[in-house]
């Protein structure tokens, strides 16, 4: 008996405790506090898009019941765009509003600007919402993560194709003049190589300023290129489209992953003469005629219906927003009741090939203590007057 | 100076001494921006204000300012607060430059080519051949400054008190400015420039002043915000801070010290609080407080408050 | 050579649009002394409401002549409700106004009809004149209807009482109304008129650019340096204005400068044309009496 006694004792005893709920600032039993920053005024509003998407999102998530129980407490400022604002924002979300970590910080330069403090306050700064490169560094900057294919890997992969598909190509760039456009830039030119000056024939770049791009295509057109690189946001990509198709220029064009839109750019532009457009792309696009019934977008389209009836659904930024929000939830999920930021970081950089129906066929988010980026498999396809047709394998920066 | 201005320039002493002791270090952050936003401000407000040069590019002298001590510390590793000093002499020296071809122009026509420079300044910036230097798109980022000599200090107190510290002697420069005959003479070439003139001011020469002394205040105000930020890139400075700056002088008082202090408390802090009425449309709310200052105040909250100190005054 | 000629002509293409914003800029500054910053905002916003009006099926002149209407209306009511209660107040103060109404009419746009671009119909046949590949019709009619309201404004100034009424209105209100002017009136007329001119503006832009609420943002610059440099007080010098901006921003870009500081460059050849001619070109020199 007492032997039995000792023995249940002695299991109880060995027995691990229950993972103890453990959190820092900004998460308790009944929330998760989510900070952000998103320019909802200024000449980048545009990019608001995001972070309205992203709050529809996690509204949706709440109402079905939150993150293993826990309500999602989104909290986003307005930066304008500008660093810093950007620095202030931040600051109080960390310092003030105390909230868990920063999620899709928007803005290469905005993200810049916070960097060294989010690292330095030891808060993650995850995925955020910008294409450049210099995210990917855990060794360094061990807080901060990125999300999307970077532009560099992007602009890269174009020039690899050029190269082996036309070798005797003449390209010419029309790039926006700020981190951007440049970024692109410097992968297309880094894809070349040594060869850079014997493909790139022209760079032109125009200020988001500038009221057409016009003047900039007719140089390109007149710098006798026959390949062109479109590195332009959604207005200026259709003006640069149409304005090519006007004057009887046609390069074989390839089109910047941010403005593929079938709804918001190409239809503006003209669907016929955006024949023959050759993006790189890695998320499924809504009003491409392709995946009109495709079934793992329907659970997209009925958030849009229910939770941003006035959204437009064309507007690449909410499929964006959506889907990173998944990115997301799939890693507090992992946390479980563990929801310290180291845990947090942790569980980030510990998705193994998280699949979601809004990425295209064949590309899943992998992450790793050394490797900060979720997403870096892109597909090229090519415009074929109704919708875009995918061709040539799953492509990883490798 | 009045006893009574005298005794509100005590407390308001004091309480901004008190002031990073008693609030979080995100809020003396804030206050830093606003003491660089109101040096910033007195620097507009003497060539528009007290001169009647109207600038609606004054974004470019801060941003030249910021990027001089950016580049100071970052590339030749000057210490943060040498570097102030030399951000207000070339931006004192550019200021008079730009002011000698502007003497030409008058009103509308001047700001127009202010308004341009403020547009240009983004653009010149990024421009590839300084980007050995600006840091082109990626902008400069800039380590934070801390306590020196051991202070039981944190460095955004430190930062703040050392903020304090220059705001006071550039208003008492300032004051001292506008107190004098420079002053006197400024605003003479505002209000009659040709009897200013026939009474031997030397318009060409003041006005250039002017726009030099000014240029000067807000350089060093950029160079301030540029260590209390971190960070520069060319589109921190676009023509909306130019604006933004405008703005300010008019809603905190024109021809005014303690306006520039109320137009740096309203460019900071109403667009945080437009921001949380409305996420959808932040700048129309801003928009709003706007008309609703103007309305209210025509002078200025400067004005106002001088309206309010002498109706109590007068029996 | 086919390059400069390209660029030149593109260049008139996008001067075009200069040229009629700096018309309604030019407008507001004869009826009230005063550069509204809002010009181009205004602009935008009614040509959303022409846009409203088309996609609820209305045909395209229809929308077109409802559009200016409602963009006559909305003038006279900014000027009655939001301007009159500052006409006291110093200049800059009703600057401020501006701004504002700038920041209000931009925030509202994009929170009403989201930042997404949109196409806006043109009422010229697609078919470029004669097959050219310089310019597009739609361009060439931009060009034509901008120089019709010129014609028009020119007249209305020049040989009409009503314009005489409201040049006088501006210049020197106590004299006017000592001769029987309502000069309030006048200036409501004078901010109807150009929000009129600017939504006309804004209509022949929008297929051009797209219409999103950034539309008129960067083209409020170039307007701004037009109606300057052509003079702010004359209409013909603001579309002249236009068309040299237009055109030398261009050629500048392509073959002098490069693109990366077209703006600046631009800008400065503006402020060295006004230091030359204060006034600008066709303006009236101001003459300070003692």
């Amino acid at each position: 008996m007492k032997a039995l006694l000792v023995g249940v004792m002695a299991t109880a005893l060995s027995v691990p405790a229950i993972a103890q709920k453990k959190y820092d600032a900004g998460a308790n039993d009944k929330e998760i506090k989510i900070g952000n920053t998103n320019p909802y005024s200024g000449p980048a509003s545009a990019y608001g898009q995001i972070g309205k998407a992203i709050a529809a999102y996690f509204k949706m998530v709440n109402d079905q019941g939150g993150v293993n129980g826990r309500k999602i407490d989104f909290v986003s400022y307005d930066d304008s765009y500008s660093p810093p604002k950007t620095v202030e924002m931040a600051r109080k979300l960390v310092e003030q509003d105390q909230v868990l970590f920063l999620f899709q910080t928007l803005g290469t330069p905005s993200n810049t600007a916070i960097h060294k403090y989010m690292n330095t306050m030891k808060v993650p700064q995850l995925n955020v919402a910008t294409g450049a490169t210099k995210w990917n560094d855990p060794k360094n900057f061990k807080w901060t993560m990125g999300w999307q294919p970077n532009y560099q890997t992007e602009g890269r992969i174009y020039a690899k194709h050029i190269m082996a598909t036309r070798p005797n190509a003449k390209v010419g760039i029309l790039y926006q003049n700020d981190d951007y456009g440049k970024d692109y830039l410097k992968g297309m030119e880094d894809g070349f190589g040594a060869q850079a000056s014997k493909y790139i024939v022209a760079k032109v770049s125009y200020e988001v300023s500038d009221p057409t791009v016009d003047s900039q295509i007719v140089q390109l057109q007149a710098s006798g290129a026959d390949t062109f690189f479109n590195i332009t946001t959604p207005k200026f990509a259709a003006q640069a489209i149409r304005k090519a198709y006007d004057i009887g220029w046609k390069p074989v064009q390839y089109l910047n992953n941010v403005s593929i839109s079938v709804g918001s750019v190409l239809t503006p532009a003209g669907l016929d003469k955006s024949v023959g457009l050759i993006t790189a792309a890695y998320l499924k696009e809504p009003t491409d005629a392709r995946w009109a019934n495709d079934k793992g977008l329907e659970p997209f389209r009925t958030f849009m219906k229910k939770y941003m009836p006035d959204a437009n659904i064309a507007d690449n930024f909410n499929i964006y927003g959506y889907t990173v929000g998944q990115t997301l939830t799939a890693a507090l999920k992992q946390c479980g009741d563990d929801l310290t930021r180291e845990n947090v970081m942790r569980q980030a950089a510990n998705l193994k090939s998280l699949r979601l129906e809004t990425l295209l066929p064949g590309i899943v988010i992998t992450t790793t203590p050394s490797d900060y980026a979720p997403i870096e498999a892109v597909q090229l396809q090519r415009f074929n007057g109704k919708q875009w047709e995918l061709f040539g394998d799953v492509m990883t920066s490798q | 100076m009045s006893r009574r201005a005298l005794i509100a320039l005590v407390v308001l002493a004091i309480v901004a001494c008190a002031l990073p002791f008693v609030v979080s270090n995100y809020r003396t952050f804030q206050f830093t921006l606003v003491l660089v936003y109101a040096i910033a401000l007195l620097g507009l407000n003497i060539l528009t204000g007290y001169n009647g040069q109207i600038s609606l590019g004054h974004g470019a002298f801060y941003a030249l300012g910021a990027y001089c001590t950016a580049i100071l510390m970052d590339r030749f590793g000057v210490p943060y607060w040498a570097t102030i000093p030399v951000a207000g002499a070339v931006c004192l020296v550019v200021g008079f430059l730009f002011g000698l071809p502007a003497l030409r122009l008058e009103g509308l026509y001047l700001a127009l080519a202010t308004f341009a420079l403020g547009v240009a300044t983004p653009q010149l910036l990024k421009y590839h051949l300084l980007e050995k230097w600006t840091g082109g798109v990626q902008g400069i980022v800039i380590m934070k400054p801390s306590p020196p000599f051991g202070l039981p200090l944190n460095p955004d107190q430190w930062l703040y008190f050392f903020t304090l510290a220059i705001a006071a002697v550039m208003f008492i420069l300032g004051y001292n400015l506008i107190r004098g005959r420079i002053g006197r003479a400024l605003v003479a070439i505002r209000d009659q420039h040709i009897a200013a003139e026939a009474m031997g001011i030397h318009n060409a020469l003041y006005k250039s002043l002017a726009f030099g002394v000014s240029a000067m205040f807000t350089g060093v105000a950029g160079a301030l915000g540029a260590v209390a930020v971190q960070f520069v890139a060319p589109d921190s400075f676009n023509i909306f801070l130019s604006i933004v700056f405008l703005v300010g002088i008019v809603v905190g008082g024109l021809a005014s010290i303690p306006g520039a202090l109320y137009g740096a408390l309203f460019i900071q802090f109403v667009p945080n609080i437009a921001d949380e009425i409305s996420k959808a449309a932040p700048w129309a709310i801003f928009g709003v407080f706007m008309i609703g200052f103007v309305y209210l105040m025509p002078t200025g909250v400067a004005g106002a408050v001088r309206l309010i100190t002498a109706r109590r005054r007068a029996p | 050579m086919d390059a400069l000629l390209h660029q030149v002509l593109a260049g008139l293409a996008t001067g075009g649009i200069y040229a009629s914003l700096a018309l309604a800029l030019v407008m507001i500054y004869q009826a009230t002394h005063l550069v509204n910053f809002a010009q181009g905002e205004m602009a935008m916003f009614t040509t959303y409401i022409g846009w409203s009006l088309v996609e609820a099926g209305m045909p395209y002149w229809a929308a077109f002549f409802l559009t200016v209407g409602a963009a006559f209306v909305l003038g006279v009511l900014i000027e009655r409700v939001i301007i009159r209660p500052v006409e006291q107040a110093p200049v800059l103060a009703v600057v401020v106004v501006f701004i504002a109404l700038l920041l209000i009419l931009n925030s509202v746009t994009g929170w009403i009809y989201t930042y997404t671009i949109k196409t806006f119909p043109s009422p010229f046949p697609t078919q470029p004149l004669f097959g050219n590949r310089y310019l597009s019709s739609h361009e060439l009619g931009a060009i034509g209807i901008t120089l019709v309201v010129l014609a028009l404004l020119y007249c209305f100034f020049r040989f009409t009482p009503l314009g005489l009424a409201m040049r006088a209105a501006a210049q020197n209100p106590e004299s006017s109304r000592l001769v029987g002017i309502r000069v309030g009136w006048m200036l409501a007329l004078g901010w109807g008129l150009a929000a009129a001119i600017g939504s006309i503006a804004g209509m022949m832009v929008a297929p051009i650019v797209y219409l999103d609420p950034n539309m008129m943002s960067g083209v409020l610059l170039y307007a701004f340096a037009a109606a300057l440099v052509g003079g702010i007080d004359n209409p013909m010098g603001a579309v002249i204005g236009g068309f040299v901006v237009g055109v030398l921003e261009n050629v500048l870009g392509a073959f002098v400068i490069g693109n990366e500081l077209k703006l600046s460059v631009a800008l400065v050849i503006i402020i060295g044309v006004l230091l030359v001619k204060p006034s600008g070109f066709f303006g009236r020199v101001q003459v300070t009496r003692v």
